[in-house]
């Protein structure tokens, strides 16, 4: 036994310092090589002038201040934003309403709260002709139900917007319900028994228990909806039909639509490295926003 | 204790597992067996090669033929093939190149392999002279593309919409309706007035091809970009001329955008009775409009004269594994056998002389367009086209006078400040 003992006292050091680093490097090592390396890959490539399948020059920060001279990329930031601020406001609120009356006592419960997960497992594809075919300007069922007839969504900037803003808040409000759900279940039943003898009305209940009970859930949907909001891509893309234009004048190209049409249409891979590294500090400046706005619900003040 | 042990064992091998996973993801291909080769052939749209294929299969044992088509092709085949020549993998074997996107690769020679070194000179005479040439690097030294069509142009219309509105419905009283641009609106106002549910053209894009490609050659063959590749829109009267035509025409117009899916519902809802069609547009309305309509289009001349819009070329990638096959088989099927065998299949128009003259081209007639002579139609002129020379960023600058035609048509801009952003953005594209 005393041979052994180094090594007994080895596989000791080994459990305590070393084996919580072995658990942890899976995530860490695969986002080192799919996270760490295409970022700072971008920084590199963002730094040159260089074009798809072709020339490559260093050009230092002139793609930067070229893109804070870019009108096109400003078009891009306000569409980014109009949109952000018009989908992610009604579909949390929604959200929060659509949890809420999950939480109750209703028959087939269990249904209902599945259903709302079925616009997330829906196939894009499908989506995409779905919802073609409801906001298209000739034959649409939209401007059928309106009575707008031939009114071209993609025409203008609010137009398209909204039609976008639908197609958001139908994919993701069934998810953050959910997420609102789970939260709403840990709330102890007692705080609203004691209410209900303090004789607080349900509406009481729900603003001063449910809605400061949620406030972790509240931040996390808030800052992962900005986060997906303002790298939108996918809604508008579908919605114009596979263009990443974003409509004859840009109507609704968002920020991650130019970054594609710079790369892939334009070629000019620098300059689209560029517009996502400024994205990414958006992203940041804007979840930092949302976040210090939402740390002021519920009335901890 | 013990179990923690076995536990941070099990993750120590869990993790070294997964790294030794993603290190060599991209293992070798399935090569190793035999002397087998699997050439991957990319197209986009349709260029009737499936005949072909089986037919060099079976002349060629140990080749087998790997087919990968899209349909849409500015917006993900381009995007796609430029992301296969900038990581230097991924690409076919052979690789389709519509005219406008050679055009912008001509400068990356180093891309694609030589033909000049597998036989590619004595090929010269099986191709129209310009075609032939557009398909040599910048420098004039490497061939790096072989031709496989020329666009030549025709006015596409619905004889049943024509006879509802009283206008004649057979071809050449048709052509005779607009021997000018000036003519084919007035007979689109009369077929308006008639017909209200149906517009008299499909939308901006094709009609404003088609007339830039008419233009060019009276302004020097070129549209966008001069021979020496400055940005010359504004100066240049084709651009304005095609521009202009088209907005006098808006009214008439369904504004749809081009091979976008309303675009495509279009022609299953009567949409639109006319629209401007290179050769090979017939195998895309025949394939939109379905069964259905077979025998209610046909094919009258296009009103000003003559033009040439789209083509497409074949090159090999320097990627490819099998640069010799691949160039073997690149030759083969722009052969003038196998130019016949793609217009018999999506009437891909021909770009060798002989095939032009053979009569199953010269001769042919397409029983969907209402037994059309597509061969007399197409052909005649075909030899006698003119190429047109476009700049590098060609595609970049057409989608910005595309976009903003839509744009008027949608109401969002006059055709004053249309013209003026169009100029502004493109010159900012050609940059």
């Amino acid at each position: 036994m005393k041979q052994n003992r180094p090594l007994a006292r080895a596989a000791t050091w080994f459990d305590l310092k070393a084996a919580p680093y072995f658990l942890v490097s899976p995530y860490f090592i695969l986002f080192a090589i799919f996270g760490l390396f295409p970022l700072g890959f971008t920084v590199w490539v963002s730094l040159h002038d260089w074009e798809l399948a072709g020339d490559r020059e260093w050009i230092g920060l002139q793609n930067y201040t070229d893109l804070v001279l870019d009108p096109d990329f400003w078009n891009s930031v306000v569409n980014t934003l109009g949109m952000f601020v018009m989908a992610t406001v009604p579909q949390l609120l929604l959200a929060l309403m659509l949890a809420n009356a999950l939480n109750k006592r209703m028959r087939f419960r269990l249904l209902f709260r599945l259903g709302v997960l079925v616009p997330m497992v829906t196939s894009i594809v499908a989506v995409a002709v779905v919802f073609g075919q409801l906001f298209a300007r000739d034959y649409g069922a939209f401007n059928w139900l309106l009575g707008t007839d031939g009114l071209d969504w993609k025409a203008e900037k609010l137009t398209s917007w909204t039609a976008i803003s639908v197609m958001v808040d139908w994919r993701w409000a069934g998810y953050n319900a959910l997420i609102y759900l789970a939260a709403m279940q840990a709330i102890p039943r007692d705080l609203y028994e004691a209410a209900s003898i303090d004789g607080a009305s349900s509406r009481r209940q729900f603003w001063q228990i449910t809605i400061p009970m949620l406030k972790p859930a509240i931040i996390f949907t808030t800052l992962t909806s900005t986060i997906g909001g303002l790298s939108l891509f996918t809604e508008p893309v579908m919605f114009a039909q596979g263009d990443v234009g974003g409509g004859s004048l840009g109507q609704f190209q968002t920020i991650a639509m130019y970054m594609y049409e710079m790369a892939f249409r334009e070629r000019e891979y620098g300059y689209a490295s560029a517009v996502a590294w400024m994205l990414f500090l958006l992203i940041v400046l804007v979840s930092l926003v949302s976040f210090l706005f939402t740390r002021r619900i519920g009335g901890t003040k | 204790m013990k179990f923690s042990r076995k536990t941070a064992a099990f993750a120590a091998v869990l993790a070294g597992v997964l790294v030794a996973g993603t290190a060599c993801g991209g293992s070798d291909d399935e090569n190793a067996s035999g002397g087998d080769i699997t050439l991957t052939v990319d197209t986009f749209g349709a260029f009737g090669y499936e005949e072909l294929f089986t037919q060099y299969e079976a002349a060629h044992p140990g080749i087998k033929i790997e087919h990968r088509n899209e349909k849409e092709h500015e917006k993900v085949y381009v995007p796609k093939l430029l992301q296969y020549l900038e990581t230097g993998s991924g690409a076919g074997d052979v690789v389709a190149l519509e005219e406008g996107v050679l055009t912008s690769l001509r400068g990356q020679a180093d891309k694609f392999i030589d033909f000049n070194g597998y036989g590619g000179a004595e090929l010269e005479a099986n191709f129209i002279k310009w075609k032939y040439d557009l398909g040599k690097s910048l420098d004039g030294k490497s061939l790096m593309a072989l031709g496989t069509d020329v666009g030549g142009l025709a006015m596409c219309y619905r004889t049943d919409l024509f006879e509802k509105a009283g206008l004649p419905t057979e071809r050449d009283e048709v052509s005779k309706l607009w021997p000018t641009w000036a003519d084919y609106s007035a007979t689109g106002a009369k077929f308006q007035d008639k017909v209200a549910d149906t517009k008299f053209v499909d939308g901006p894009a094709a009609l404003y091809n088609a007339i830039l490609s008419q233009e060019a050659p009276k302004n020097g063959n070129y549209t966008y970009f001069d021979n020496a590749g400055a940005y010359v829109a504004d100066k240049n009267p084709a651009v304005k001329t095609a521009f202009d035509t088209v907005n006098g025409l808006k009214d008439l117009s369904a504004g749809l955008k081009a091979f976008t899916p309303e675009w495509q519902t279009g022609f299953k809802k009567d949409s639109f009775a006319t629209m401007a069609c290179p050769a090979w547009m017939l195998g895309v309305i025949k394939e939109n409009s379905g069964d259905a309509y077979a025998g209610k289009w046909d094919v009258a001349s296009v009103p000003g004269g003559g033009g040439n819009w789209g083509g497409s070329y074949l090159a090999v990638p320097k990627q490819s594994e099998h640069p010799k096959e691949a160039a073997e088989l690149a030759e083969f099927l722009t052969s003038p056998e196998s130019q016949i065998a793609a217009f018999k299949a999506v009437n891909a128009l021909p770009t060798s002389p002989q095939a032009l003259a053979d009569p199953q081209v010269a001769d042919a007639k397409n029983d969907y367009f209402n037994d059309a002579p597509v061969g007399k139609i197409f052909a005649a002129g075909a030899s006698t086209l003119q190429p047109v020379q476009l700049g590098v960023e060609n595609v970049s600058v057409r989608t910005v006078f595309e976009d903003i035609l839509i744009a008027i048509g949608q109401g969002q801009l006059s055709a004053g400040e249309g013209w003026t952003k169009a100029i502004e953005d493109g010159r900012k594209k050609s940059e």
